[in-house]
């Protein structure tokens, strides 16, 4: 966190990230935006709206609003970042990913090696995750799939600090980096999912960076570690509160970057605490929760007291009816209660 | 036109007004209670552009398919989804078309040749080329149609489907609906072909404009396409322009928009289109009829339990 004598305010993560992204986008002319309904006169500012302000002062030159055309969003940005430029493109939302995992997957995570180091990639791609009571095409959670292509770096922020420093170090790294934001974590209306929690965080006024790799324990505890993401996150630090009526202490970890994973961060947390549980809103089959387990088991079988647990989404595609979201999605109680197991 | 035919053409009109009433009156409805917190999620809705889905799916067989997108309550109702199951799934009920597992971007019925709607934008575009071969193959007369907003157009989904429609010679209908923005977009900011029935022509397929507010323009652009697939004659593109009357989705405020240009087309809302050849007792009766189907629509939603949560965990497999 910033230190107490730098000048601070309270920003949402959406103000946040805009402000990253305008403060790259003065520092380094070659930096630019493209996307979906992202800079057009009286529209959207993007899908949620963390762009709006920022055609005036840019221009659409360097706001370049596509055609509903995701191959050409993540094509074009490859492309440019093969010839050094910095592209921030968006993704409406993260389920159209698929759509363009060829200029992703075989293209931008792969120009690197092909070349034997010669081409670099440094582009940025921006996708919000979870589920929003819009079904099965609007609600995946998809970092996993991409945590598996080697060339790809995959961060996946969970509030204001740490969107921004991750963003500005994404936009100034020489390699494909994939942003995963939570929908409900972008302003305010998220309270409620997120447990009644703050959602906005102190943010410097000047520049920082935060670096991608790197976890942070939010919350130190000496019986179990706990790693979350996203509205996950914030529903273990809600279980971890709960517990202290136990008498259990949990330490919270959020990883931020799922790729390349902090290991040592876990490491040393597990064995101090000798339980680990990860949570997250992805699917529970290969998602990657699975990866961590299998690191940890590798590393600190030794200092582990109980199996490692996995809570995750149930392997089932979003659905749209509210009782059938809550069914499949990991719960506070859910999180509460396995811990009590793990530590009884 | 001797009586016969005039009589024929009257009740069609009257079949037509009714459904596009339907629509408008569903989504107007739909639309309060989803402020009032009875329908969850989002929406995106279909005021407007009545003309097209009515239009088209009145010469549809019911075992004829069709498939939709993110926008689909007003195909639903005119392929002949049920009018109560439909608004059921919108309220997340367990007696929703989809069992509440679908919800408004993902309404149909296979029992009436709907497949459940694409919220992916052009993801039907693909599909459809599918319905299309499995028809042919089977040497089956049944027809395809594919609904789009001009959006899709830019999607590498829509040229490979129309493609291989053409060189397959599959018997779809491509019924573009061209409402002149995909979200906040004007369509001329993102083609500098203004007419989607352009592109349709350079892979070999017969295209048409259509006036989309108009459903009896529709009608008959459409029927003569369908007769067309279902005798062996291949695919056709009927671009209909049309315009949506409401936000994008539910929490738009059309700043990309005049509203000058907005009363500009509610002069030509389809409803007045279709009324201007009907008697008001008849449009009076007409509605009627809708309301009552629509009020025992809300009832029979609001009155449904939930799925019941183990729910959730069924049909991923067979
Ligand atoms: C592949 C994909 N990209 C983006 C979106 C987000 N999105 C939903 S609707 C829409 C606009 C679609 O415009 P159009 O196809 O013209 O249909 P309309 O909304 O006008 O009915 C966009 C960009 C999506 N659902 N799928």
């Amino acid at each position: 966190m910033p230190e107490a004598a730098v000048a601070t305010r309270r920003l949402t993560i959406a103000e946040a990230l805009r402000e990253g992204i305008a403060e790259e986008m003065r520092r380094d002319p070659e930096v630019f935006l493209i996307g979906e309904d992202i800079g057009v006169e009286g529209g959207f500012g993007g899908a949620f709206g963390v762009y709006l302000g920022l055609p005036e002062e840019f221009g659409h030159e360097r706001i370049i609003d596509t055609p509903i055309s995701e191959k050409v969003i993540a094509g074009a940005a490859a492309g440019a970042a093969m010839l050094g430029m910095k592209p921030i493109a968006d993704m409406q939302y993260s389920d159209f990913l698929f759509e363009c995992m060829d200029e992703l997957v075989n293209q931008a995570a792969k120009m690197r090696y092909m070349s034997g180091g010669k081409v670099s990639v440094p582009m940025v791609m921006r996708a919000p995750v979870g589920m929003t009571l819009r079904g099965a095409q609007h609600g995946q959670c998809p970092e996993s799939y991409f945590i598996h292509v080697p060339g790809l770096k995959v961060v996946a922020p969970s509030d204001a600090y740490h969107a921004k420093g991750i963003l500005k170090a994404a936009v100034r790294d020489p390699n494909p980096v994939l942003i995963f934001e939570h929908k409900l974590l972008y302003g305010s209306k998220g309270r409620e999912a997120a447990g009644g929690m703050d959602l906005t965080a102190e943010v410097p006024e000047e520049d920082y960076t935060f670096p991608i790799g790197q976890a942070v324990i939010k919350r130190a505890g000496s019986d179990v570690t706990v790693v979350a993401t996203h509205v996950s996150l914030y529903r273990a630090l809600a279980a971890a509160e709960t517990l202290t009526a136990d008498g259990i202490e949990c330490e919270v970890i959020d990883p931020l970057t799922l790729q390349p994973f902090d290991t040592e961060t876990i490491f040393g947390s597990v064995r101090r605490t000798g339980r680990l549980v990860i949570v997250h809103e992805d699917t529970l089959t290969g998602g990657w929760g699975a990866e961590v387990a299998a690191c940890v088991a590798d590393e600190c079988l030794d200092y582990l007291e109980a199996p490692i647990k996995r809570i995750a989404t149930l392997d089932v595609p979003a659905p749209a009816a509210p009782v059938l979201e809550q069914r499949i999605l990991p719960q506070e109680q859910t999180i509460v209660e396995t811990i009590r197991r793990l530590v009884g | 036109m001797d009586a016969g035919a005039a009589h024929l053409q009257l009740e069609t009109v009257q079949e037509l007004y009714r459904k596009v009433a339907l629509i408008r009156r569903f989504e107007d409805r739909v639309y309060r209670l989803f402020l009032e917190g009875e329908i969850p999620g989002t929406l995106h809705q279909y005021q407007g552009q009545e003309a097209v889905a009515a239009g088209v799916c009145s010469t549809l067989r019911i075992d004829d398919w069709i498939t939709s997108t993110h926008r689909p309550h007003g195909h639903a109702l005119a392929k002949g989804v049920n009018t109560s199951e439909a608004m059921a799934e919108l309220y997340g009920k367990a007696t929703g078309c989809c069992g509440g597992k679908g919800g408004s971007m993902h309404l149909g019925d296979p029992a009436v040749g709907m497949l459940p709607a694409i919220a992916i934008v052009a993801g039907g575009n693909t599909i459809v080329t599918g319905l299309g071969l499995a028809m042919k193959l089977r040497k089956s007369d049944q027809v395809a149609a594919c609904f789009f907003g001009e959006g899709a157009t830019n999607e590498g989904a829509f040229h490979e489907g129309l493609n291989f429609s053409a060189v397959e010679q599959l018997p779809i209908v491509w019924v573009c609906e061209n409402n002149l923005y995909g979200a906040s977009t004007p369509y001329g900011r993102v083609s500098l072909v203004p007419d989607v029935a352009e592109r349709a022509k350079v892979y070999g397929i017969p295209s048409q404009i259509v006036d989309g507010m108009d459903a009896v323009a529709v009608r008959e652009a459409s029927a003569a396409a369908v007769e067309h697939a279902r005798n062996g004659g291949g695919p056709t593109l009927l671009e209909c322009k049309t315009y949506r009357f409401t936000g994008h989705s539910r929490s738009d405020a059309r700043g990309y928009r005049t509203r000058e240009e907005e009363q500009e087309w509610a002069k030509r809302d389809p409803l007045i289109v279709l009324a201007a050849r009907l008697d008001e007792a008849t449009v009076a009766r007409l509605e009627a009829e809708v309301k009552a189907e629509l009020d025992e629509a809300v009832e029979f939603a609001r009155n449904s339990p939930d799925p019941d949560p183990a729910t959730a965990l069924e049909h991923v497999y067979a």
